[in-house]
């Protein structure tokens, strides 16, 4: 196996590893204001459920979590729930979303909304008691309050803690390997069964790069908020 | 009848009863001003006053209107400013946006309930982006509406913040220790606007230590002690012949 093989095989796991990253953002990151509000909730029973949930996915492996939500369905209704298989039409950089890939994207999904959710949580416990009573007594409501004073503070305080999670994510992909999905590592240990080791620090370069990118995008967006103190 | 009548106002924190029964009376275009020392529950009143806290019991009665204790889905008409001590305003914006925010919002809401397709909210934008401007002018700030609250001096905050109170053409003006945050030579230029305020016959209630300042700003000074109104009467009377041991006692120590 030659150089140009190996870099078309990887790009194309690369491939599976970015939609993985990308649409685990962006349905953790609603999701997890879900929870934040979930666990925060005034109503017991819903905060405490909230904080179940919050619990288990964070002191579970995620490994495990990507095994149980792969399988345990199925197994409880015995066969009747399956993971879809929209492999045909879907491929977008030769990615393989199969009834694997969905299953890992679900899994990743609840495991980082739950972390996600806890460094809301801090953000808006940061925020003084005081900004909402000038909102308050300006005559706004709650919502008014918390869209328009509360939350773009919000925003300045997580970018850092949130930073930190996103680019965890971004190697923690290399995890949906373990029920075969066809991600960058996959294809990089694919070719060490065949004998050759240089492929996984090459696949190494791919996560180096792409966190790169990352860390200068996130370091512009702190620096775009930069010019007010919170 | 007195524009507003504020009678035995009583608030407690679990055990700790704050507010014992605190009342007074005030006319439209007056300046009250509450003394007493930490503790005595000012900020407490005011804060109920202005519905931040809700009193256990009392009532507010302002030109005729009951005003505190409403039944459910009752409102009233009467607005309350309140300038913190602390002057909170909001960092993300700058601050002629500061002023505008709370406008705007009305604005928006008013245009939605009117129903009203050609009333433009672009058009009220102008219309209180105008009068953010005159606030600001009023207050000596007009060459700052660009600047972001961390960019300001304490005074200036403050100052930007008494507008921002202002700009909702409140009917009572509160302040809460609005100075106290601030050093001396700061704490003039706040004192100033409220002195021009006066001028201008806006009806305030401050809460204060600035003993000189209340004494000449005031129509009427409320001494408050342990939670209970202690002694109300002019700056003269109060500041030249206090009736009560409590009240020459502060004043003792104070001035």
């Amino acid at each position: 196996m030659d150089f140009a093989t190996i870099t078309a095989e990887l790009l194309s796991g690369f491939g599976t590893s970015l939609i993985l990253f990308t649409g685990t953002l962006l349905l953790s990151l609603p999701l997890g204001l879900l929870f934040c509000f979930g666990s925060m909730s005034k109503i017991v029973p819903v905060k405490w459920f909230f904080k179940f949930i919050i619990w288990v996915l964070r002191g579970t492996p995620l490994m495990l979590q990507i095994v149980a939500v792969f399988y345990v369905p199925g197994l409880l209704t015995n066969g009747a729930f399956r993971w879809p298989d929209l492999n045909t039409g879907w491929q977008w950089f030769d990615a393989n979303m199969d009834k694997r890939f969905w299953a890992v994207l679900f899994a990743f999904t609840i495991n980082y909304a739950a972390y996600f959710s806890e460094i809301y949580r801090g953000g808006i416990q940061s925020v003084p008691r005081g900004q909402y009573e000038a909102g308050y007594v300006l005559g706004m409501n709650k919502t008014q309050v918390f869209f328009k004073v509360i939350w773009l503070q919000v925003v300045k305080r997580i970018v850092p803690p949130m930073s930190n999670e996103i680019i965890t994510l971004v190697k923690d992909t290399s995890l949906a390997k373990v029920i075969g999905v066809t991600e960058l590592m996959f294809a990089a240990d694919a070719a060490r069964a065949k004998g050759l080791i240089w492929p996984i620090f090459y696949a190494g370069a791919f996560y180096l790069v792409f966190v790169g990118v990352l860390t200068f995008v996130l370091g512009r967006l702190e620096k775009k908020l930069s010019y007010f103190k919170v | 009848m007195a524009y507003l009548e504020i009678e035995n106002i009583v608030k407690s924190f679990g055990e700790t009863e704050v507010l014992k029964g605190v009342g007074f009376t005030m006319e439209k275009g007056e300046v009250v001003s509450i003394l007493g020392s930490s503790g005595s529950g000012k900020t407490t009143f005011l804060r109920c006053l202005c519905g931040l806290e809700r009193a256990d019991g009392g009532s507010v009665v302002a030109d005729g209107e009951r005003v505190f204790p409403l039944e459910k889905g009752e409102t009233h008409s009467l607005k309350i400013g309140l300038v913190f001590q602390d002057f909170r305003l909001f960092p993300q914006y700058n601050v002629l946006e500061n002023v505008t925010l709370a406008m705007n919002l009305l604005s928006k809401q008013e245009i939605k309930k009117s129903g009203d397709k050609k009333r433009k909210f672009t058009e009220e934008k102008d219309k209180n982006e105008a009068r953010a401007k005159d606030l600001l002018k009023k207050v000596g700030l007009i060459d700052k509406i660009k600047n972001y609250p961390c960019e300001l001096s304490g005074g200036q905050q403050q100052r930007v913040a008494i507008a921002r109170a202002l700009a909702l053409s409140p009917d009572i003006l509160c302040f809460d220790e609005p100075t106290s945050a601030l050093d001396p030579a700061l704490t003039n230029e706040v004192l100033k606007v409220i002195s021009d305020l006066r001028n201008e016959r806006m009806t305030m209630i401050i809460v204060t230590h600035e003993m000189e300042f209340a004494k000449n700003v005031s129509d009427k000074i409320v001494f408050m002690a342990d939670g209970v109104v202690e002694e109300t009467g002019t700056p003269d009377e109060i500041f030249n012949r206090p009736k009560k041991d409590k009240t020459r006692e502060f004043l003792s120590s104070s001035l």
